[in-house]
């Protein structure tokens, strides 16, 4: 195993301070690792899943090689060539496991932000501290996007929120964390070839979910209250001039749909049909803005919470598509002895996160001992 | 299970979809308008011709639009006011788009009929008022839609359509517009 850094360097250097995992620590589990803390249905920090990663690679003796950072690999004959900055190795087969969101994903248009604005990704931001005074428009309605417009917002500063398409969740359904839910009632035990649209389920955004001591909901009504503005989605930057979509009501109104069907769905299965206190919809201001002068002032930083991607510039085998995405099928990459691991709905829904590598790890390696020839004189 | 027909072939629509994936040149079209001043601000405007899925396309039938302004406007009302037409094509695309998406999702239509309202302040336009714009400040679309639906699913198809839809999309985003004189 080739890490460029430590072991769980993710999570040592790619999160900002406050992070808790989304998923409780009864779910945060590793292949027969599991949390046995005081408390399942907590959440780790940043530095609890350091702790708990690096205590895996102990228990299992993983052979990792640190500080070995992988530049190129390439197909050679009936294997591969690594280059790596601790020298060349040549292998038959290669799982990529380098992670899905190596690089945060930032928008062509930010490039026509005026350069008085301070411009952030979640990879370069740790905490409001490190932010100027003044407004901040966080562009992006994912669990990163909303955890820090709230943490933002907490700190004493006018915070924005644009959003497009959104994944909205209630941390508790019926009392039980609604990633239980998801759980127990195989909704993240959907395979990759059952899912209807699987570009989109690989693309889905993660859902506005924070992990907190007091288990609270962080949708977009949980930002209202704390007095966060909402705006559509970022569509233009014209001389200096935002331009938000006026469709703000619409994405609001599909998240809202998709949320009820999906914990009507998980009433179905536990056969209830006393219906739980419903959610209230989304409340969207009555005339969201749609364009902001940053001529203005009143935005001193912008944060990109709009994704992340892979970093592929190191493999030089031709398996990544012209959108940047690896071809494999459930992990056998499309070239002899290639695979993958720790990508959006590898196999299953739950391969996107941690809890996900059991099965995956399982089936991977299994095709890869089928498929690779012992050698005779390892026979 | 019984078959509902709301006279969409969806089937076409997800064939193209798959075609098209991986043929994006065929994908690319041109709408064009051609019109014509008439007198005072009236003007026509015709339609007949387009361009894809890489050649010349031609319309069944030229058809001809005349904008104009009102009365109230000291015109004289030879045809709807243009930014009328924003409405028309607001309502024609989000109508077209319920119907392809029950027919998808297997719900038999009724009827679908819409009222829009587009909030207009004409000081705008008038010059009246530089801190006014000149297009529309807001606009209102309520569906009345009978179907073998539930309200929420009935409400999960007005959302879909919105998603989908180009005119919505032009309307709620900005566009790169480029007027040049000949
Ligand atoms: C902000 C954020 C929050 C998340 N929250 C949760 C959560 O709450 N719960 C959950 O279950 N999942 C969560 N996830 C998803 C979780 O990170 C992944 O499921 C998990 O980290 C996948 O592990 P991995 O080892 O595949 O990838 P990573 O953790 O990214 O590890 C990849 C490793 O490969 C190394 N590497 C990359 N390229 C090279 C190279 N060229 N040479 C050598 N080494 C290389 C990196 O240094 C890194 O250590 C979150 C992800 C993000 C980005």
């Amino acid at each position: 195993m080739l890490e460029r850094g430590e072991v769980a360097n993710s999570w040592r250097r790619e999160r900002w301070d406050s992070l808790r995992l989304l998923t409780p620590n009864w779910l945060s589990r590793l292949p027969g690792h599991h949390y046995d803390g005081p408390d399942p249905d907590g959440y780790m920090t940043s530095g609890e899943v350091v702790a708990f990663i690096e205590q895996f690679a102990g228990v299992t003796a993983a052979p990792v090689r640190t500080n070995t950072a992988v530049t190129s690999v390439r197909r050679d004959d009936d294997g591969y060539r690594l280059v790596t900055s601790g020298g060349e190795l040549r292998a038959r087969s290669v799982v990529l496991a380098g992670g899905a969101c190596n690089v945060p994903t930032v928008p062509a248009l930010a490039a026509g932000l005026p350069p008085g604005v301070r411009q952030l990704t979640p990879f370069d931001y740790r905490g409001p501290d490190g932010l100027a005074e003044g407004g901040v428009l966080v562009v992006g309605g994912s669990a990163t996007g909303v955890q820090i417009a709230a943490e933002l917002r907490r700190s004493g500063r006018p915070v924005i929120l644009s959003t497009g398409e959104h994944v909205r969740m209630p941390r508790l359904h019926r009392d039980r964390d609604v990633l239980w839910w998801m759980d127990a009632t195989g909704v993240w035990d959907q395979r990759y070839d059952q899912v209807d649209d699987l570009t989109r389920a690989r693309r889905l955004p993660s859902p506005q979910l924070v992990g907190t001591p007091e288990r609270a909901t962080l949708d977009l009504n949980a930002l209202t209250d704390l007095g966060v503005e909402l705006v559509g989605r970022l569509s233009a930057v014209r001389d200096g001039v935002l331009l938000f979509s006026g469709g703000l009501t619409n994405v609001c109104a599909l998240a809202d749909l998709k949320m009820k069907r999906m914990l009507a769905g998980f009433d179905q299965w536990a056969g209830l049909s006393q219906p739980e206190v419903e959610l209230p919809p989304t409340r969207v201001p009555a005339a969201p803005r749609w364009q902001i002068d940053l001529g203005h002032g009143e935005i001193s930083t912008v944060v990109w919470a709009t994704g992340f991607r892979p970093d592929y510039g190191w493999l030089d085998v031709p398996v990544v598509d012209e959108k940047g995405r690896l071809r494999h099928e459930g992990g056998v990459v499309d070239s002899p002895g290639l695979y993958a691991l720790g990508l959006p709905v590898l196999r299953r829904r739950r391969s996107t996160f941690l809890n996900g590598i059991e099965d995956d790890a399982r089936a991977v390696t299994e095709h890869l001992a089928t498929s690779l020839p012992v050698p005779s004189s390892h026979r | 299970m019984t078959t509902i027909d709301n006279g969409v072939n969806v089937q076409a629509l997800l064939d193209a979809r798959e075609v098209l994936k991986g043929a994006p040149d065929a994908a690319q079209f041109t709408w064009r308008a051609s019109s014509k001043w008439q007198h005072g601000v009236h003007s026509t405007t015709t339609i007949e011709k387009f361009f894809g899925l890489g050649q010349e396309q031609t319309h069944k039938n030229e058809t001809t639009f005349a904008a104009d302004h009102p009365a109230v406007f000291a015109a004289e009302d030879n045809g709807i006011t243009p930014i009328e037409y924003l409405l028309v094509g607001l309502a024609g695309c989000l109508t077209a788009g319920v119907a392809s998406v029950a027919q998808n999702r297997g719900i038999q239509l009724r009827s679908v009929e819409s009222t829009v309202e587009g909030a207009h302040d004409i000081r705008g336009i008038l010059g009246a008022d530089s801190d006014v714009r000149n297009g529309f400040n807001d606009i209102k679309v309520t569906f009345h839609i009978d179907a073998d639906a539930s309200q929420e699913e009935i409400e999960a198809l007005v959302a879909q359509s919105q998603k989908r839809s180009a005119v919505y999309d032009a309307l709620t985003n900005p566009t790169n517009v480029t007027v040049e004189v000949a």
